[in-house]
């Protein structure tokens, strides 16, 4: 009995208790995204945003979760009900395992594995499946047209986000996340390797279909591409997932590009500050930067999205591997290389 | 295995779409995402206007025009009330032209604003047309002011307007026009220059100017095209002839050209609606024919003759000789023509409206093949069509 309660029991509830001390408060900061990001536009588009439910609109995300809550979720009769429920299930699953390996701050991590960036690299790409199941089970032309367009869409930026990856690990020597991090205590690696940072700030933008990138459900071609025939909560899932992959992919940046946890310079005042903190203040500096580009930009045609994926992002970080990796084995500086 | 042949994608493009601008319904047939065939299917705002003013009389036939084109109310009731001026052979004081022309053109500064932004808002940029709706709605309160009402403002009367601009309101539009050039350079800030929206407004619905004249194009779609083609200079109408402005022409006829004309025409009409405010006369605002515009409210009570004309005319209307005219005006989207039959009695025999909307829809199939779905959809926001008017 002893040995059940110390070897399983115990250990067991204990990555219960992480699972769950990182999950609420990432599902509430979903919700609060949806929050900030209706006033963040709304500033910015001379409006006022939510201002009714509670001080300045804060309960907002709750009463839009009700109401998603109790609507009805319609199937519709020409689609697959199995496939269509599975869609909205399958996608926020995925923006929530991919959390296992994220390093929050130094050694919070529920498992810190030592090939976490393929881990995390491997949970987005499934994400595409959910987008896919979704406009072939509705059995809707406009969701079809919108899970083609993402489907296409998502592996063409996956490719030059890989060799952006393959850059920062050249120079981590690690697909450890928290070893990413702790590699970037001399300089963040945003400044070394900018124009790939760019590169993979943007292609997070196509990543999580979102403005310029928001094709598979453009409002004003496809209405809304993939998530034409879902309702209440299959759609809330949806839409829950999309934020939290947005959170996710900015988790990404900040861990690959902008020192995780670390501070920006190493002294007092700033390095009181918890690690958790100053991870959340990145990517919070991320998610409004995501917000401020669908306020600014408009939205990229199917043929030039393709075009700037395969045509300049893919020959670009192409040639800054090389470049990489041809910098650190001339200096010597390639982790590892001793001597 | 033999030839496999592949059916071409159907998709029904509205009528509930978003970016349909109302109640378009394409039938588009799609290869892949490019267009093959687009073929619209109107009707769904059909209210019969045409035929509902055939039994009303020639004032009560006015407030029609508003609900047309519901962007631009007032350059229509213009039509209108200048077809039966000319068969009447009335004539408007100066000060009523003038009215006229300031409210036609802050029309057209409504209407304009409303196309920019959603045609930018068609190809995903969600901004600009909030901010162009906090000035259109400074614009209605314009119209509310004038007429009581911020977007049906039947305002415009046979013989001239129906009021003289409220005290202080002039001022008022003086300062809109000082403040608003900023407001457009944001806008432009946002699109103009945008790499994205350059790329997928430049070249896309290219027309030329032969086709756009063989399309009976009108307005900024044949103006895009490079054919400096406009009512106001041609042949003037009101006060325009007084007028210093200038019509700016595309080049190419693109979107984005039909775009950045749009944009010069904001600012043409802002030095227009200086000018009114500048020259603008004093004294009446309506011919003083009581056969044809009613008595003065106070007049009705003092003298018997008044009262009879104010009788007359709101029971059985005013009779208009007979004959036919057209009267064209260039309202923001176009030659908008009404052509008018009337046999001597207090109701038009038949009222024929030219609405500019309905050439421009005839061409979309035209212009969209061969594009892809986004593209069309650029296309529809440029054509800048309203159901009011095309389906009437």
């Amino acid at each position: 009995m002893a040995e059940f309660w110390d070897g399983y029991a115990l250990p067991g509830l204990w990555i219960a208790a992480k699972i769950g001390a990182l999950l609420i408060p990432l599902l509430l900061s979903v919700a609060y995204l949806t929050w900030f990001e209706r006033k963040v536009m709304a500033a910015m588009q001379l409006r006022m945003g939510p201002n009714v439910v509670g001080p300045w609109g804060l309960w907002q995300p709750f009463a839009d979760a009700l109401k998603m809550v109790v609507k009805e979720t319609i199937i519709p009769t020409k689609a697959n009900p199995g496939l269509f429920l599975l869609a909205p299930m399958l996608t926020f699953m995925l923006a929530l395992i991919a959390w296992a390996v994220m390093p929050v701050g130094d050694g919070l991590v529920i498992s810190n594995v030592n090939v976490g960036v393929l881990y995390l690299f491997a949970i987005s790409s499934l994400g595409v499946y959910g987008i896919v199941i979704a406009g072939w089970a509705s059995n809707s032309r406009y969701a079809f047209l919108g899970a083609l367009r993402s489907a296409a869409q998502m592996v063409s930026y996956e490719v030059s986000m890989g060799f952006v990856i393959i850059c920062v690990l050249l120079c981590v020597g690690s697909l450890n996340l928290s070893d990413i991090v702790r590699a970037q205590e001399t300089v963040w690696f945003v400044f070394p390797l900018l124009p790939m940072a760019v590169v993979f700030f943007i292609s997070t933008l196509a990543e999580t279909n979102r403005h310029p990138f928001d094709l598979p459900e453009a409002e004003s071609e496809l209405v809304a591409g993939h998530l034409v025939e879902y309702s209440a909560m299959t759609f809330g899932l949806f839409f829950l997932g999309e934020y939290a992959n947005m959170i996710l992919m900015s988790g990404m940046t900040t861990i690959l590009f902008l020192g995780g946890w670390l501070p920006p310079i190493d002294i007092a005042p700033l390095n009181w500050i918890p690690g958790p903190i100053w991870f959340v203040l990145k990517i919070s500096a991320l998610l409004f930067v995501f917000v401020w580009v669908r306020a600014t930009f408009p939205r990229y045609r199917y043929d030039q999205l393709m075009r700037l994926g395969w045509k300049v992002f893919l020959p670009l970080s192409l040639f800054w591997v090389v470049l990489t990796a041809g910098v650190l084995v001339a200096f010597g500086w390639a982790p590892g290389a001793e001597g | 295995m033999g030839e496999v042949q592949i059916a071409n994608y159907t998709i029904n493009f509205g009528p509930q779409h978003p970016a349909a601008h109302g109640v378009l319904r394409l039938v588009m047939e799609l290869d892949g995402e490019i267009v093959e065939r687009a073929d619209p299917h109107i009707g769904l705002l059909h209210r019969g206007t045409e035929k509902l003013i055939e039994h009303k009389t020639y004032m009560q036939a006015i407030p029609y025009f508003d609900r047309l084109d519901y962007v631009s109310m007032m350059c229509q009731e213009h039509a209108f009330v200048m077809a039966a001026e000319k068969l009447l052979g009335l004539q408007v004081p100066l000060r009523g032209q003038y009215i006229r022309v300031l409210f036609s053109e802050i029309t057209r500064i409504l209407n304009h604003l409303l196309n920019v932004t959603t045609q930018a808002m068609d190809v995903g940029a969600i901004t600009p047309a909030l901010w162009g709706f906090e000035e259109r709605e400074k614009l209605m309160e314009f119209y509310e002011r004038v007429s009581g009402a911020r977007m049906h403002a039947n305002y415009f009367r046979i013989g001239g307007v129906h009021q003289d601009m409220p005290d202080g309101l002039a001022e008022d539009i003086g300062k809109f026009i000082d403040a608003f050039p900023k407001v457009i350079d944001e806008i432009e800030g946002l699109l103009t220059e945008n790499r994205i929206f350059k790329q997928r407004n430049v070249d896309i619905g290219v027309i030329s100017a032969k086709d756009a004249l063989d399309w009976g194009f009108t307005g900024v779609m044949i103006r895009g095209s490079g054919v400096a083609w406009d009512l106001r200079k041609s042949q003037p109408y009101e006060v325009y002839d007084r007028m210093d402005f200038d019509i700016p022409i595309g080049k190419h006829g693109d979107c984005y050209d039909r775009y950045v004309c749009r944009i010069e025409e904001m600012r043409q009409s802002m030095r227009i609606i200086r000018q009114c405010l500048n020259e603008m006369p004093s004294g009446p605002v309506i011919a003083d024919d009581n056969k044809v515009v009613p008595p003065k409210r106070g007049e009705m009570k003092a003298t018997m003759e008044s009262l009879i004309h104010h009788f007359k005319l709101f029971t059985e209307g005013h009779r208009v000789p007979a004959g036919e005219v057209y009267a064209a005006v260039e309202a923001p989207k176009g030659e908008f023509g009404v052509y008018l039959v009337s046999e001597g009695e207090n109701k038009p025999y038949r009222c024929k409206i030219r609405a500019p909307g309905f050439p421009h829809l005839q061409a979309l199939e035209f212009m969209s093949k061969g594009h892809m779905l986004a593209d069309a959809v650029a296309i529809i926001g440029t054509l800048d069509i309203v159901f009011g008017e095309i389906d009437r």
